[in-house]
C-alpha cells in the first residue's frame, strides 16, 4: 500500500510539532523517519494513526484520501502503530491482548485465536507463550505480540515508534529480520528513530525532521555524515568569542567506569578548568546524560575518582556536590527542574538559602519581582512555573542559580528557545567564567557547541571518541565522529 | 470455649446455610454492580447512599401499586440515575470520582431519610416465596439452594452471568481493557468513554435492585436507613474478591456467614455482644492483608493458575479519567 501525507499541520497551542510535512511511503519499503527527539516525528505518526487529528492537511493511501478521526478509522484503512511502550494489557493473557478490539460476534473462541496466533507466530519465528499474563514478557515480546496482532487484523502500513528502546540486541536484529520480510511481503513500514545506525543499517530510504519540518529525504545508503548534517544543520561562521584565562581545574574526573549499559568499560578521564566550557556532543544517548549524572553526583561511578576544586568527592551525593557549588541543569526543565503547580515566588523560596522555618513572604515577594525583571522572565512573580514558555522557564531556572558556581552542568540549555533568548542565555552563561565557574553543557545544535565551547568531546555509543579544539575544528569533523567513525581511521 | 464451640456447631445447620444464601441477595446484586463499574474504571462510590434511595423507591413503587415486581425497576432506575452522576461529573466535567461519589452518597442518604419518614413502619410488600419444584426437595442443596424466592434465585443467575459476561464473551474483554489500559483500549478502536457510561449504568441498575431486595425481601419494609453501611461492605467486598465476580460473591457469603457466627456467639457470650457483630470488619481486612503479602505473591507468580484464583489486582485505571487528545 502507497502512502502519501500532505502538508501536515498540527499545532500544541504555540508550539507547531508538524509544520507543513509531506512524505511519500511506497509500497513494499522500509522508511526510516529519523530526527532528534522533540523533531516532531511522535507527533506525526499519532496523526497517521488517528490519535490525533490534524489541524490541516491529507493523508492519502493508494491514490484514495482518507479521514483518520480515531484509530479505528486508521486500523480499518490498514494502518498499525506499533507505540514505543507497546500498548498491551499487563495482567491479561497474551491471547486475550491478541482479540482484544478484534471485530467479530459477542462469541469469543479463544482456541480459534490461540491457532491463529500460533500460525502468525510460526511463520515468523516468534516464540511466546499464548498463556502467559502480557506482564510477564519483554518488551520485545510485546512488540512481537503487537506486530502479531496488528497483522491478524490487517494491516498493509505499520508504524514503529522508536521500537528498539529497551529491547535487546538479540531482538532488535530479530525484529529487523522480521521487518525486512514484512516489506518483502509489500508492506509499507515506517521506521521512527532517533538511531542513525539503524536506520542505516534497515531502511531503503529515509526522511529527516527538525522542529517539525521535513529536511531531507536520501536513498538508502548514503553516508552517514550526511544525515548528521541534515539532523544538525550547518554551523554560521563562528563568532569570535571574548577570551577568559582558564584558572586551576575545577572539575576533575580520573578514571571512571561506571555499571554496564550507561558508558563503555573504557575509564573516562577529564579536567576542566575554572573558566573553560566544555562541549558534549554525540547522538542523543550516546552516554552524554550519564556522564553529566556522574559529574553531577546524581550517580555515583563504579570506579574513579571525582574531584571538584581540589576536594575529592568521590562516592558523595548529589546533595555534596551542591554544597561544592556544583549545579545540574537536566534537559527535562519540567520535569526535573521546575515544580508544577509552584508560582515563581515559591520557587525562589524553595532554592534560596534562607532554612528557616517561617517564610517572610512579603521579602520574598520583592525578591522575585526583582528577579522576574533582572531575568526579564515573561510572567509575575506569582505565574506558575508550566504557564511560562520554554524559554521563560529556562530563564526562571537561571534566575534560581546561585550566584558562586564551582561548576554549572547543563543538558540542551536552549533546546526549543527562540534565537533571542537563546543568545541571552548564552549571554549569562558566559558572564559566569569571569568568577571562575566550569560551564559542561551537551547539546543537539553543532553550531551552538561550535560558537560557545573552548573544547568538544564527542561521545558514540557510550564512549569519547574524540576531543576537539573548538577552534580548530568544523561541522564536517564533528558529523563524522558522531556517526561513529575517527577521524584518523577514516572513512571506514 | 464450650460456647464457642456450640456457636460453631449451629453454624453447619442446614437452616443456617440456607438463611445466609436467603439474606445474600441484596449484597450479591450490588457487588455485582460495583464490580462491572469498577472493571470499567468507574468507582462508583455513592453506593452506600445510592442503593439507599433506590431501595426507597423500591419500596414506594410497591407500596402504592401494591406489586412488588413494580418495586425493583424503579429501584434500578433510581441507581441508574445516581451512577450516571458520577459517570458524567467525571467523563463530561473532570471531576474527581471518589469526590463525587461521596457527595452523592451524602445527598442520597439524607434524601431518602428525608423523603421516607412518611413511609417508616408501613405495611410492606415482599416478594413472595417460590420453591423450585423438584429440586427444592433434593436433601441439603434443596433448602440451601432451592427454597427460596425469584430474587434469591435471580442474585445467583446474576452473579454467573456477570463471570461468564466479563470473562467469556468478546464485549466483557474490552469492557476489562477500558478499565485496565484505556489508552490502549483506544488504539483498538474501542470506544471508552461510551463503554465507560454503559457499564456504570449497568452497574448502578443492579445496586438499585441490591437495594431493593433488601426492602421488599431481606428486610421487608421501610425503617429509618434500613440499608445503612451495607454499602461501604459492598465495596470492600469488592476489593476483597479482587474485581472477580466469584469471589466478590464468596466475599459476600463469607461475609453473611461471619455475621451470622457473630450473631450465635451473642448469646453464648453476652459480656461481648456489643463488639461480636463487628467480628466481620476486621477478618475481611485480615484477608486482604493475607493477599496482598509480598512474599506469598512472588511465591504465587511461579504458579498462575493459583495465582488467579487467590488474588486478582485491581484495574489499574480504576479511578483515573480517559481522555482523547
Amino acid at each position: 500500500m502507497s502512502l502519501e501525507l500532505r502538508d501536515i499541520h498540527k499545532h500544541y497551542g504555540p508550539v507547531r510539532a508538524n509544520d507543513g510535512i509531506s512524505l511519500t511511503v511506497a509500497e513494499g519499503t522500509l522508511h526510516g523517519l529519523l530526527g532528534e527527539n522533540g523533531a516532531g516525528k511522535s507527533t506525526l505518526m499519532k496523526v497517521l494513526s488517528g490519535f490525533h487529528s490534524a489541524d490541516s492537511g491529507e493523508v492519502v493511501l493508494d491514490g484514495k484520501s482518507i479521514k483518520l478521526a480515531s484509530p479505528d478509522d486508521a486500523i480499518a484503512a490498514g494502518i498499525g502503530m506499533l507505540h514505543q511502550d507497546p500498548l498491551v494489557f499487563l495482567p491479561f493473557n497474551v491471547i486475550d491482548n491478541f482479540v482484544l478490539g478484534s471485530p467479530g460476534g459477542s462469541r469469543l473462541d479463544r482456541k480459534k485465536a490461540a491457532q491463529e496466533f500460533a500460525e502468525l507466530c510460526d511463520r515468523y519465528g516468534f516464540n511466546i507463550d499464548p498463556a502467559s499474563p502480557a506482564r510477564l514478557l519483554t518488551v520485545g515480546e510485546r512488540q512481537q505480540l503487537e506486530i502479531v496482532r496488528l497483522l491478524w487484523l490487517g494491516a498493509r502500513v505499520l508504524i514503529l515508534d522508536e521500537p528498539t528502546t529497551g529491547i535487546s540486541a538479540d531482538q532488535r536484529s530479530k525484529l529487523f529480520v522480521t521487518l525486512k520480510a514484512l516489506a518483502t511481503e509489500g508492506m509499507s513500514v515506517i521506521f521512527v528513530s532517533h538511531k542513525l545506525e539503524e536506520v542505516a543499517d534497515l531502511c531503503e530510504r529515509v526522511t529527516v525532521m527538525t522542529r517539525g519540518k521535513v529536511v531531507g529525504e536520501a536513498e538508502m545508503p548514503v553516508p552517514p555524515e550526511q544525515l548528521v548534517k541534515m539532523m544538525f544543520g550547518q554551523a554560521v561562521e563562528v563568532k569570535d568569542r571574548p577570551a577568559v584565562d582558564h584558572g586551576a581545574a575545577q572539575l576533575k574526573l580520573s578514571d571512571i567506569r561506571t555499571a554496564s549499559g550507561m558508558l563503555s568499560e573504557e575509564p573516562v578521564s577529564l579536567e576542566v578548568r575554572a573558566g573553560e566550557v566544555v562541549g558534549l556532543a554525540g547522538m542523543e544517548g550516546s552516554g552524554q546524560d550519564a556522564f553529566l549524572r556522574i559529574c553531577s553526583g546524581m550517580r555515583n561511578p563504579r570506579s574513579g575518582s571525582v574531584q571538584i576544586a581540589g576536594t575529592d568527592l568521590t562516592g558523595k551525593n548529589y546533595r555534596d556536590f551542591l554544597a561544592a557549588d556544583v549545579k545540574y541543569l537536566p534537559a527535562g526543565r519540567l520535569e526535573e527542574g521546575l515544580i508544577e503547580g509552584l508560582t515563581i515566588t515559591e520557587h525562589f523560596v524553595l532554592a534560596g538559602e534562607d532554612r528557616g522555618f517561617f517564610v517572610d513572604w512579603g521579602k520574598a515577594k520583592k525578591r522575585a519581582e526583582a528577579q522576574v525583571d533582572h531575568f526579564t522572565i515573561k510572567g509575575t512573580e506569582a505565574s506558575t512555573a508550566e504557564s511560562l514558555s520554554g524559554g521563560n522557564q529556562q530563564r526562571l531556572l537561571l534566575a534560581m542559580l546561585p550566584p558562586r558556581l564551582n561548576v554549572l552542568l547543563m543538558e540542551h540549555p536552549t533546546r526549543g528557545l527562540d534565537i533571542e533568548s537563546a543568545d541571552w542565555v548564552w549571554e549569562q552563561l558566559l558572564a559566569r567564567r569571569e568568577v571562575g565557574t566550569s560551564i559542561v553543557f551537551a547539546s543537539a545544535d553543532l553550531d551552538e557547541l561550535l560558537r560557545y565551547s573552548d573544547r568538544i568531546l564527542v561521545f558514540f555509543s557510550g564512549r569519547i571518541i574524540g576531543e576537539l579544539d573548538a577552534k580548530a575544528t568544523n561541522v564536517d569533523e564533528i558529523g563524522l565522529l558522531i556517526g561513529g567513525r575517527s577521524v584518523d581511521s577514516g572513512a571506514a | 470455649m464450650s460456647g464457642f464451640l456450640t456457636a460453631l456447631g449451629e453454624m453447619f445447620d442446614t437452616a443456617t446455610i440456607a438463611s445466609i444464601v436467603a439474606g445474600a441477595s441484596g449484597l450479591l446484586f450490588a457487588t455485582m454492580g460495583e464490580t462491572i463499574s469498577e472493571k470499567a474504571g468507574v468507582i462508583n462510590l455513592s453506593v452506600d447512599g445510592s442503593m439507599m434511595l433506590a431501595a426507597l423507591a423500591g419500596f414506594v413503587a410497591a407500596f402504592h401499586t401494591g406489586n412488588v415486581w413494580i418495586g425493583f425497576p424503579a429501584a434500578a432506575a433510581v441507581g441508574v440515575a445516581a451512577a450516571l452522576v458520577v459517570a458524567f461529573g467525571n467523563i463530561k466535567l473532570s471531576l474527581n470520582q471518589v469526590a463525587i461519589g461521596f457527595v452523592l452518597f451524602a445527598l442520597c442518604t439524607a434524601l431518602s431519610r428525608f423523603l421516607g419518614s412518611g413511609y417508616v413502619g408501613r405495611q410492606p410488600v415482599a416478594v413472595p416465596a417460590w420453591d423450585i419444584p423438584a429440586l427444592s426437595s433434593i436433601p441439603f442443596f434443596g433448602p440451601v439452594l432451592f427454597s427460596h424466592n425469584l430474587i434469591v434465585y435471580l442474585s445467583m443467575v446474576t452473579v454467573l452471568v456477570t463471570y461468564w459476561f466479563i470473562y467469556r464473551t468478546r464485549a466483557g474483554l474490552a469492557l476489562q481493557g477500558v478499565g485496565e489500559r484505556p489508552e490502549a483500549a483506544h488504539s483498538r478502536g474501542i470506544p471508552v468513554n461510551k463503554l465507560r457510561y454503559l457499564y456504570t449504568a449497568i452497574g448502578g441498575a443492579l445496586i438499585g435492585v441490591g437495594g431493593a431486595a433488601f426492602t421488599l425481601d431481606v428486610k421487608v419494609g421501610w425503617s429509618d436507613r434500613p440499608t445503612l453501611n451495607f454499602g461501604w461492605i459492598v465495596l470492600a467486598i469488592v476489593i476483597f474478591g479482587g474485581w472477580h465476580p466469584l469471589r466478590a460473591a464468596f466475599g459476600v457469603l463469607l461475609f453473611g456467614a461471619l455475621q451470622a457466627f457473630a450473631l450465635n456467639l451473642q448469646p453464648e457470650f453476652p459480656t461481648f455482644s456489643q463488639v461480636l457483630p463487628s467480628i466481620p470488619f476486621p477478618a475481611m481486612i485480615l484477608a486482604l492483608v493475607v493477599v496482598n503479602w509480598k512474599t506469598l505473591l512472588d511465591w504465587l507468580d511461579r504458579y498462575p493458575w493459583l495465582r488467579s484464583i487467590l488474588r486478582s489486582d485491581p484495574p489499574t485505571a480504576i479511578g483515573t479519567r480517559f481522555e482523547v487528545s
